[in-house]
């Protein structure tokens, strides 16, 4: 139902998303997880045609986002971050109007405005004025217009954010129902918020796609892995199987080195003595160690941030132990 | 077409759920009653003494001593109005975020400024609806050519439009809706006195300059005469204006 191939979105000289390719099939619910500023926006824009790709391309329900934006855009509902609401509207002529620009017929408007009105619970607020809706309502009111076309694919970009716990409960409850009908992407920076409503987790970090796997895949390969980087003089092959056969080492990987040293990613379990062994392991073989390093930002330490920001420890602590 | 409409009603919607609308209707009756006024006491103060000095004065007459005179001063007077109609079209949906509905609605960019400057459009018409409804009482009480007077509201309608689609432009520039106001008036004034150019200035660039004066193509029609390259400047006005939001509106995706 969506195909992201190779989008990359610069602002000037910052690059908001990297290379980011994935797809979704039609009728799954995915998570776009990451902490903020790393790019989830920038990606939900570029999917609704607010924004073009710098590089890339994606495609929603067969079509390209910069060749047929107007086709992708009716098979998108749309829910920003902020809801773009008009407060001087009532509910209902809100969703009347959303209806109308979205492209439902006039004769079918009413009927659709009564669908979404009571999908989304908006039945007391009906005839009240945006402006005097309190922030549960206004997001349930966004729902409501996103969903107000009868979309294919539903953007959601951060649905529970700044909602009380009840609240949220019932967003996700409602997302939830939503699913199978419509193919759906909600982002979040909180992970308990993805693993309980998602079947497909995309992890992005900097604007670069760190993971994509389902909940529990990602909850098992975290079990305590870690990654360091190692920068080794010596014969790649024996280095190589010097580090594989040390305890606790799960997977190394050979990168490109420069000057006759050779470079590698060594994944290892969860023990704090593993650096040292590997250091002592190098040395001891005659080989001269120039770096090691725990790499950059793993997908753990991303996990715990998100973990950590917000959300409860029970789910944190399933997620990230 | 559909679009356009649907969204120039919601537009039209949103200028009466603010006080703008009436604000800007209210003021405007109470300026252009006083100058109605005043207008028509002179006339009638002039023509009470040109009729005890029979013979000395040449008849006067309603269209060249009231009407036109007063459609001037509409054209110049409208000048402060624009702004407060113009100054939200596009600032207010930046800074509310609506626009990111708009901009992921399947609507074509044009349809957006074309439902907008519709609604802008309209309550320009109801500002002239006052006038006109002071003008209905110069036929209760006089016999005034009603010809020269349509020519003159078309003039007015060209010239209003062509000021909101500068207008539109402008606020499509940026969020905020007193930058908007303030820049649009700076460029209508701008506009207006350009013909001053002419008294000082003979060369044919002198003359280029006062042919942009938005004000000095109307004066043919206060006195009800078309004249074919007035009429062609008000309407490439309004398509520069136009045409300028739309680059305006591309130009907020590729930067956004």
């Amino acid at each position: 139902m969506i195909k992201v191939e190779g989008l990359t979105k610069r602002y000037g000289p910052h690059t908001a998303v990297n290379n980011i390719s994935f797809e979704v099939a039609k009728g799954q619910i995915v998570g776009f997880l990451g902490p903020n500023g790393a790019g989830k926006t920038t990606t939900m824009r570029v999917l609704t045609c607010f924004l073009p790709p710098t590089e890339g391309s994606a495609t929603v329900a067969g079509f390209d986002v910069m060749q047929e934006p107007l086709e992708v855009k009716r098979h998108i509902g749309y829910l920003p971050e902020t809801p773009p609401l008009y407060p001087e509207m009532e509910v209902d002529e809100y969703l009347e109007f959303t209806g109308r620009i979205k492209g439902v017929a006039k004769t079918e408007v009413r009927g659709r405005v009564e669908e979404v009105t009571e999908r989304c619970a908006l039945g007391d607020v009906r005839y009240k004025l945006i402006a005097k809706l309190s922030r549960g309502y206004r997001q349930r009111v966004g729902l409501a217009q996103a969903l107000i076309h009868n979309p294919d694919v539903l953007v959601l970009d951060e649905p529970t954010a700044g909602l009380d716990p009840k609240q949220i409960i019932e967003t996700r409850k409602l997302i939830h129902g939503l699913s199978g009908d419509h193919t759906i992407i909600l982002s979040s920076h909180i992970l308990p918020e993805v693993s309980t409503t998602c079947q497909l987790v995309i992890i992005i970090n900097q604007g670069k796609l760190e993971a994509i796997d389902t909940p529990d895949n990602l909850t098992a390969r975290l079990q305590g892995h870690e990654t360091v980087f190692l920068e080794v003089d010596g014969p790649p092959d024996d280095v190589a199987a010097r580090l594989q056969s040390l305890d606790g080492v799960s997977r190394v990987t050979r990168k490109d080195g420069h000057g006759g040293r050779v470079s590698f990613d060594v994944e290892t379990g969860k023990d704090p003595n593993i650096r040292s062994r590997m250091a002592r392991a190098v040395i001891e073989s005659g080989w001269n160690l120039h770096e090691l390093r725990s790499v950059g930002l793993s997908l753990e330490e991303i996990f715990l941030k998100l973990t950590t920001a917000e959300g409860d420890k029970e789910e944190a602590a399933g997620g990230a132990s | 077409m559909n679009n356009v409409l649907v969204l120039a009603k919601k537009e039209i919607r949103s200028y009466f759920a603010s006080p703008i609308a009436y604000i800007v209707l209210g003021i405007w009756a109470l300026i252009f009653g006083y100058f109605f006024y005043s207008a028509t006491a002179i006339f009638v103060d002039y023509s009470m003494r040109a009729m005890m000095q029979r013979g000395q004065a040449p008849p006067m007459n309603i269209n060249d001593f009231i009407i036109r005179p007063l459609l001037m001063n509409v054209s110049v007077i409208v000048l402060f109005f624009m702004p407060m109609i113009t100054m939200r079209l596009f600032a207010e949906e930046k800074r509310m975020g609506t626009i990111e509905l708009l901009l992921t609605s399947p609507l074509r960019d044009i349809e957006i400024i074309l439902g907008k400057w519709l609604a802008a459009m309209v309550l320009y018409l109801c500002l002239l609806g006052i006038t006109a409804l002071n003008m209905v009482f110069l036929f209760i009480h006089g016999k005034p050519d009603w010809r020269p007077l349509l020519v003159g509201y078309l003039g007015l309608i060209l010239l209003g439009a062509a000021f909101l689609g500068i207008g539109a432009f402008i606020s499509s520039t940026t969020k905020n809706q007193i930058v908007a106001a303030a820049l649009t008036f700076g460029v209508f004034l701008m506009l207006w006195v350009l013909d001053w150019v002419s008294s000082y200035s003979t060369t044919p660039a002198g003359k280029v300059i006062a042919y942009m004066s938005i004000t000095q193509h109307f004066e043919p029609f206060a006195k009800g005469v078309v004249e074919l390259k007035d009429a062609v400047y008000y309407i490439s006005v309004i398509f520069l204006g136009l045409f300028l939001t739309v680059r305006s509106m591309e130009s907020l995706r590729w930067r956004a």
